[in-house]
């Protein structure tokens, strides 16, 4: 390595770390206004003298936190073990038992893969009200699973098409079937893909807003985004408060993601490699 | 309009995603009977994500597409309208002024981040295992991890009279400069797109860096040995080779920005007018509360188009050869 690189690598050094620095600014900031004295003017990023911690715990009332985090837990299983169960089975079936006609069925889902959420919501709203399902979890976990198909089924579908065949050639000459070739060898074989899927599909459940807005009126049957939409209506005037609620409604997010961080990465690297 | 979209994707998945394609191994001769049900019986296991994506996806793209041919409000009768809605989508000055917004977007969403993302991966070209390389993924991370929404309320608050951006400016003998950054009208637009910069930067570089480090190393020393300095180097060396990455990168934003909704809806609302307003956020508007449904779904169908039309020539372009 020449000095010319190694000068480089510092120019490149001081821009990632200018990157960090700026990714962090917008929360310190929304951490700074957040410890002000109810009913004050803060100003961009300044410590409070006499950091007012109180004002999390009213968030956490005024924003109904409990109910919230119920909420989102709801919705969140309902739609990821099924989603992850149905996708999996379906890239198996399409990946590795090879269907007849199984490209059509794969072409109709790629359709989907670049799908704008806002082309379906719409009908969608109408074909919730006669299902009689708006304003309740379910009009948003239904619409959801399949929304994720495209994605969810391309993803397995790009894991089984890798196993090799012979794999289930030497479990059927056990005598199993395909049942259970599919939990006893395969499943277990797919763990890393589910494992990532898992993770985005649970990443983008908490995180979705359209549907929530459209489909649910109340805040307390809604996904943590869209309760965070409703709080900032009702408290979008208060300052204080708004970052404090903001921040406690961002806190289950953060948990999660450092502690699965490595597996958060490596799914959403993947991810965006295959979407 | 709608062929291109009955047919692109499809040829997309076969043609420009090299190895996944059907290597179909045909069924040995002996066993083809007993092959021959279980494949077909196959259909059981990819039957209920079918199911799901037909009757919450495909049904109501469909009724999408009839929508956009009717007037309606949603409640009384419709009326047919033939072409209308999509005539209005290209000619109301308003729609189309929406409609250009969302490509204003791109630069920030799309072409910012890439063009940031390949200088720093360029000048790194990796980043340790360690400790500080984890610390710095994780950071970079953070704004793809958290919901658009906070983004949009954080940057909100950054971006106002009192709020980081201005105090900096201050500080720096720029108060003159100062101003609502998201409510006036200049710029209004260029502010929600620092929001979306925001976001994808970080996921541009990690990607665009996660590619720098699988070059080949030799490829540098010769392309120095030849005496290229670090543009040429760059041209030569770098570009071609994260040609796959960047091609990522510029799908994931591009379709971050086109249909782009939670950021807008919140730090914004559209406005100020509809400076900032983008198409996501007009159809919810249009069908939700001005009761247009049909041209919500018309301005619905032609988003669905330009975000195929932006996206599969850069899959072609990035994957295509390889």
């Amino acid at each position: 390595m020449n000095l010319t690189t190694r000068s480089e690598r510092l120019t490149g050094r001081i821009f990632l770390i200018a990157l960090v620095v700026v990714t962090l600014l917008p929360f310190l900031s929304m951490l700074s206004a957040a410890l002000q004295p109810r009913g004050t003017v803060p100003t961009g990023l300044a410590w409070p003298t006499d950091p007012q911690w109180g004002n999390f715990v009213d968030a956490f009332n005024a924003a109904n936190m409990g109910a919230l985090l119920k909420s989102s837990a709801l919705i969140v299983a309902g739609v990821v073990p099924v989603g992850v169960l149905i996708a999996t089975m379906a890239g198996f079936g399409l990946g590795h038992l090879r269907v007849p006609g199984g490209h059509l069925a794969f072409g109709l889902l790629l359709l989907g893969l670049t799908l704008p959420f806002e082309a379906v919501v719409t009908p969608l709203y109408y074909q919730m009200r006669d299902l009689g399902l708006l304003n309740t979890r379910w009009a948003i976990v239904l619409p959801l699973i399949g929304l994720y198909m495209p994605f969810a089924v391309f993803w397995m579908r790009a894991h089984f098409i890798n196993v090799p065949r012979e794999l289930s050639e030497a479990a059927r000459v056990d005598g199993s079937n395909t049942w259970q070739l599919f939990w006893r060898v395969h499943v277990p074989l797919a763990r890393p893909a589910i494992a990532s899927l898992t993770i985005l599909l649970f990443l983008w459940t908490w995180n979705q807003f359209l549907l929530a807005i459209v489909l649910v009126d109340d805040a307390t049957k809604r996904t943590m985004a869209g309760a965070l939409g409703a709080f900032q209506g009702q408290w979008g005037t208060d300052l204080v408060l708004l970052c404090a609620g903001s921040l406690l409604i961002l806190t289950p997010t953060l948990i999660v993601f450092l502690i699965f961080q490595r597996q958060f990465i490596k799914a959403l690297l993947q991810g965006s490699v295959k979407g | 309009m709608t062929s291109a979209l009955g047919s692109a994707p499809a040829g997309s998945g076969t043609a420009s995603r090299p190895g996944r394609g059907d290597t179909r191994s045909p069924a040995r001769p002996h066993r083809k009977r007993w092959g021959r049900t279980v494949r077909w019986s196959g259909w059981l296991w990819v039957l209920p994500a079918l199911i799901m994506y037909g009757v919450f996806v495909l049904r109501p793209l469909v009724l999408t597409m009839q929508y956009s041919l009717y007037h309606w409000n949603g409640i009384g009768a419709a009326r047919w309208a033939g072409l209308d809605n999509y005539l209005t989508v290209f000619t109301d000055r308003d729609l189309l002024k929406i409609i250009s917004n969302a490509f204003i977007l791109i630069i920030f969403f799309s072409f910012i981040p890439v063009l940031l993302g390949l200088l720093v991966a360029s000048l790194v070209r990796r980043i340790t295992t360690g400790p500080a390389g984890t610390m710095v993924r994780t950071v970079l991370f953070l704004p793809q991890v958290i919901p658009l929404v906070a983004a949009g309320i954080a940057w909100s608050w950054v971006l106002s009279t009192n709020g980081l951006v201005n105090q900096a400016l201050r500080a720096v003998g720029l108060g003159g400069v100062t101003r609502a950054w998201l409510g006036e009208f200049d710029t209004a637009l260029p502010a929600v797109g620092v929001i979306g910069t925001w976001v994808m930067l970080g996921l541009c570089t990690i990607l665009l860096i996660t590619g720098m480090s699988k070059i080949d190393p030799s490829l540098y020393e010769a392309a120095r040995i030849d005496g290229a300095g670090p543009v040429r180097e760059f041209f030569a060396v770098t570009l071609p080779s994260l040609r796959q990455e960047i091609g990522i990168c510029l799908t994931v934003t591009i379709i971050a920005a086109l249909a782009s909704f939670d950021i807008v809806y919140i730090s914004t609302s559209g406005g100020p007018g509809i400076q900032t307003t983008v198409p996501g956020l007009e159809i919810y508007r249009l069908a939700f509360s001005q009761r247009q449904v049909g041209l919500a779904s018309a301005l619905a169908v032609v988003l669905m188009a330009l975000v195929l039309v932006c996206v599969l020539p850069i899959q072609r372009l990035t994957r295509g050869e390889k």
